[in-house]
């Protein structure tokens, strides 16, 4: 119920957008939640409805993070870490 | 398909982040609770719970919303569709019990259940056989409710009105730190429902209860760093809100949902299966979208009704007080194909995902 699914908007007409959930798969959402919508952003969409923009850079920003804190505790250890931080 | 999906299932990110657990984890047990059925989905399908210290626990709250609908609703709902009104549903309520009946029995007795993707679906049924009387069986959290708000705001059709059913997570988190023995450590709060409301919601939990909590997205490497982020909080003894999820969650969420919510509900007293009443978990129509209300309009008195079969434990696997395989009906007189309480019914019961799984994952 609350699983929502990633999807990009192809095409916008009123409140409602076509949307490609990946490998061709379209269907048409009601994106009326959103403030802005545009073609090419990527949504989050539940039981027909866009709502929330899925935003990439921060998708980016988040995996970047995680490899380089992983690298580092990998090397120095949980409890050289904190020392190291403090 | 969001371009890097993918790669929040990376395996030698996966690999890493589960030695660095290990590392964090303390010499004795830990509890961290998640109230959402989708993360127990990843967390069951994905197998993380192996992965995981033995003494780093990960149980599920109330997050399955089909779950957690009191028997009083369906008997309504069952009620209405025998009286020749068409209910619209999701897939997941058909077979959820009621005191005595299904929507599915329902239906096998003429009643006429039609099961749709979403509000909208309903919305277009009622405007195309404008001879019948439809009825919106509105369940779900706060990521559903926006949905039936948009609806109700628009001004539906005559012929369709609205069973609301929906409930907010907050709220049952702070009922689980009631509950003395249950002990939580900290909370993996849900991201879907978090998308709506964003992060402040939850910082009740960290400040005011000591709650280490972390508002999660739902690919493996999200579950798992989430479980070390709490356990970094509890390691320096600073509980504190996090999010992990940033590229879904904001800290002030979808204002514009937020707003259309408050406009058509308000927010009430409401009953959960098996865990009674609690202040200000649901929603209603405000008095000028009441018009729409199916218990005003088909003058529904909720009656006495049986939440629980006999030997059904969902009121404790709902909390996370017992896990699925420590029920005597699980998978014995109770298997999906069998469903005797919710937790069996909806896929993101907790007993269906362990069925699914064969086992915790």
């Amino acid at each position: 119920m609350c699983l929502a699914v990633p999807a990009k908007i192809v095409e916008i007409s009123g409140d409602l957008a076509k949307v490609d959930f990946g490998s061709g798969v379209l269907r048409e959402v009601n994106i009326m939640l959103l403030e802005e919508a545009k073609k090419g952003d990527y949504v989050l969409v539940h039981a027909g409805y866009a709502i929330q923009l899925l935003n990439e850079e921060e998708a980016e920003e988040t995996l970047r993070l995680w490899k380089e804190f992983l690298e580092k505790v990998e090397i120095v250890g949980v409890d050289e870490e904190e020392e190291h931080e403090n | 398909m969001f371009p890097n999906a993918s790669r929040f299932r990376d395996p030698k990110l996966t690999e890493k982040i589960t030695r660095h657990i290990k590392r964090l984890a303390p010499s004795y047990t830990i509890k961290i609770c998640h109230v959402c059925g989708t993360h127990e989905w990843t967390i069951t399908h994905f197998g993380l719970r192996s992965l995981l210290p033995q003494n780093v626990d990960v149980i599920a709250g109330p997050g399955c919303p089909v779950c957690v609908i009191p028997a009083a609703e369906i008997d309504a709902a069952v009620k209405l569709a025998l009286e020749g009104v068409t209910i619209t549903c999701f897939g997941d309520v058909l077979r959820v019990p009621g005191s005595e009946l299904s929507l599915m029995d329902a239906k096998a007795r003429g009643g006429d259940v039609r099961v749709v993707y979403g509000v909208g679906n309903a919305v277009r049924m009622a405007k195309q056989e404008t001879n019948r009387e439809f009825v919106f069986f509105a369940i779900g959290f706060e990521t559903t409710a926006p949905s039936t708000a948009v609806e109700i705001l628009k001004k539906p059709p005559s012929n369709l009105s609205f069973l609301i059913t929906h409930r907010l997570i907050p709220p049952a988190m702070e009922l689980l730190l009631g509950i003395g023995d249950l002990q939580i450590d900290g909370f993996i709060a849900p991201g879907h429902v978090s998308t709506i409301i964003g992060t402040e919601p939850y910082r009740i939990f960290p400040e005011a209860y000591g709650m280490p909590t972390v508002i999660a997205g739902f690919e493996p490497l999200d579950v798992l760093f989430a479980v070390s982020m709490i356990l970094q909080q509890l390691k320096e003894g600073k509980p504190k809100l996090e999010n992990e999820y940033k590229r879904a969650v904001t800290a002030e969420g979808n204002v514009k949902a937020q707003k259309l919510m408050q406009q058509a509900f308000k927010t009430v007293a409401a009953e959960w299966r098996g865990l009674g009443r609690l202040p200000d978990s649901g929603l209603a129509l405000r008095e000028e979208y009441e018009k729409y209300d199916a218990k005003k309009r088909y003058d529904i008195r909720t009656e006495k009704a049986r939440d629980l079969l006999p030997g059904c434990q969902c009121h404790l696997i709902m909390i996370g007080k017992i896990k699925p395989d420590q029920c005597s009906l699980f998978m014995k007189e109770c298997a999906p194909e069998s469903p005797k309480g919710p937790c069996m019914v909806s896929v993101e019961g907790t007993c269906r995902i362990w069925a699914k799984h064969s086992g915790r994952g």
